[in-house]
């Protein structure tokens, strides 16, 4: 397995939209290496022949009735938004040219 | 009401839950009493720079309204009064990564400070509906990512034992408010061992129960596959006693499971482990551990051994890849459940300073201000290993490791009713000592992660304190999925039998925290957490 890099932090930073300045890519980078390379042997352990447990105690598919249940008001829903406006969430906008 | 002396208040903060609910179904304590005892401990130790700090929230009004609720229908009588739970009037902490309406809830994150739920969390609503008075929220590692809860945004919660030292984490203030006798009960979330380990490093009990068995649901997820609420306590029949109360099946909780909850108050009561075979694992003791971790543990065989179990060894050879397949499994989880921390629907939003103002820079400036270092690491790394490439060769090799774990459970568990080892391979370390290195962090979770891994219970409790520095040291059980009654049987057995050895329990032994917070010349919290970016 690859070891993990300065590059790669910074576009895994910019995936998960998490700014970081040049300082802190750099100590990332540099802990990351560490703990990469401590799990590393993961990837030793198991053959082809284990199967993937995704889910600790199996369960079938959970279905309910279709029917309304207890919904949010807007007002309850919009409670803790940064910003909103007329019943919906406001964000900035979503290109770059506005 | 009378008012209570100061010896009637000692008396009732250091009483079990089991205890405050005798007393107050015979009339001999009003809850209002209760829970204001309480208070007055949280107000003498835990605020100011030398303080315990356990607590986030102080939820005084609504848990003095509670507790006289109940004191009025117990006056009352009547249909009413004996409707009214067995724990109606104890009061509780919880921990501030489970939903709460009517106070905030932080997850210990800058990115919700000041943020309500409009809704609470399912054992939030069986909390209210036993009328247990909710005393406020505790603090945590920042969204439960940490084993010292030094990486809450908020600062550090101290151990009581020893207020320069670590409560372990994430769930350290839940521990933290137990041990110091700011609540009889809490409730914490364990997803590697946020529950036991600073249940063992606190001298207290906390219990991971079976996945799936209390639900999720209001609990901020970190990584779902894991989490699991579980009960906080100082003796095992309490922490069993909450455990009914939050327990069985949540429609709200797809993972939910639909079983019955066994009756674990009458497990922890049976007294006797004649004939159960208790196995020690190979892998998780010896080589690593701390010689006073060690020799308590020894001790505890040798108690369980006279009590008429037989101790027999069995050996998990994959446990050795636990921890690196859970450093794996838990931040990809998490990098999906924080995705929707992103400054749009709740909590924090921070401008870029410069223009364009898109909402993708939006959300890259929110999400830089409002997660500490170790959730941006977390984020990073499930990114890393959720990304196209790895994704073989990391998350699901670690996914396969879960299996190989869970098959040396069984074979376990094939030997051995209940298995033992210790629950942290260390007592509690000093604030500030392994902030700069994440890996020696991780390595405390190395004994609980196994069982997250499978899904089985654990619960651990005080096992005395290690020779070389006095601080306690915890005894983690195990026991096969949804025995979790296993647990409380041998638990309850093993505490009497080293408390009639301590001449009581054991946290008569720690230090007189009044004196300790008001004299005692701690180094100020903000030199020890300037290198992870935390401040209050």
């Amino acid at each position: 397995m690859a070891a993990i890099n300065r590059e790669d932090v910074a576009h895994l930073a910019r995936l998960a939209h998490i700014e970081m300045s040049a300082q802190e890519l750099d100590r990332m980078a540099g802990e990351l290496a560490v703990i990469v390379e401590s799990v590393k042997s993961v990837s030793e352990a198991a053959g082809d022949d284990v199967p993937a447990t995704s889910h600790p105690i199996p369960l079938t598919n959970v279905f309910r009735e279709d029917v309304v249940g207890h919904t949010f008001t807007a007002e309850q829903s919009l409670s803790g938004a940064p910003d909103a406006a007329e019943n919906r969430f406001k964000v900035p906008a979503i290109l770059d040219e506005a | 009401m009378t008012e209570l002396n100061t010896q009637d208040a000692a008396g009732l903060i250091r009483s079990s839950a089991a205890t405050l609910a005798g007393k107050l179904a015979a009339g001999e304590v009003s809850a209002v009493e209760v829970t204001q005892a309480h208070l007055d401990r949280i107000a003498a130790v835990d605020g100011g720079e030398r303080g315990v700090n356990a607590f986030l929230h102080v939820n005084t009004e609504e848990a003095l309204a509670v507790a006289a609720e109940v004191d009025s229908i117990r006056t009352a009588g009547g249909a009413e009064a004996e409707k009214l739970h067995a724990l109606a009037g104890v009061p509780i902490a919880v921990k501030d990564l489970i939903v709460t309406i009517g106070q905030p809830t932080t997850a210990g994150s800058k990115i919700l400070e000041g943020w309500h739920s409009p809704y609470d969390a399912t054992v939030v609503k069986r909390l209210r509906d036993a009328r247990m008075p909710i005393l406020g929220k505790t603090n945590l590692d920042e969204f439960a990512m940490g084993s010292s809860t030094e990486h809450s945004a908020y600062g550090p919660t101290r151990n009581p034992w020893d207020l320069d030292r670590i409560p372990g984490g994430s769930g350290g203030g839940s521990a933290a408010a137990v041990a110091a006798f700011e609540a009889p009960l809490a409730l914490g979330t364990d997803t590697g061992g946020s529950i036991r380990q600073p249940g063992a490093v606190t001298g207290t009990v906390g219990v991971k129960p079976t996945y799936g068995s209390v639900s999720r649901y209001g609990a901020i997820a970190m990584a779902s596959s894991l989490d699991q609420i579980g009960p906080v306590s100082r003796t095992v029949l309490d922490s069993a006693l909450l455990h009914q109360v939050i327990g069985g099946h949540d429609p709200r909780d797809s993972t939910s499971l639909p079983d019955p909850l066994a009756d674990l108050v009458a497990a922890a009561s049976i007294g006797n482990v004649e004939g159960l075979r208790i196995g020690i694992i190979k892998e998780l003791h010896g080589e690593g551990y701390q010689a006073g971790v060690e020799n308590r543990f020894n001790e505890s065989l040798e108690l369980l051994k006279g009590a008429g179990a037989e101790i027999v060894e069995v050996s998990c050879p994959n446990f050795q890849y636990a921890l690196g397949a859970y450093y794996l499994i838990m931040p990809s989880e998490a990098s999906s459940n924080l995705a929707k921390f992103d400054g749009v629907r709740f909590g924090l939003r921070v401008l870029p300073k410069d223009a364009p103002l898109t909402i993708e820079r939006v959300m890259g400036a929110t999400r830089a201000a409002g997660f500490g270092d170790e959730v941006k690491r977390r984020i990073i790394l499930g990114t890393y290993a959720l990304s196209a490439g790895y994704y073989d060769a990391y998350y699901g090799s670690a996914q396969k490791v879960r299996t190989l774990v869970q098959r040396d459970f069984e074979a376990a568990f094939a030997k051995a009713d209940v298995l033992i080892s210790p629950t942290a391979p260390t007592t509690a370390f000093k604030l500030g000592e392994k902030l700069d290195d994440p890996l020696a962090m991780y390595l405390n979770d190395v004994a609980t992660i196994p069982a997250n891994l499978a899904g089985v219970p654990g619960l651990s409790l005080p096992g005395g304190l290690a020779d070389e520095d006095g601080l306690p040291v915890g005894i983690q059980l195990l026991a096969p999925a949804r025995q979790d009654a296993r647990l409380y049987r041998v638990g309850a057995v093993l505490e009497s039998l080293l408390e009639a050895k301590w001449g009581g329990p054991l946290l008569d032994q720690a230090p007189s925290l009044v004196e300790l917070v008001e004299t005692k010349v701690v180094e100020p919290v903000e030199t020890l957490v300037e290198t992870h970016g935390g401040s209050h």
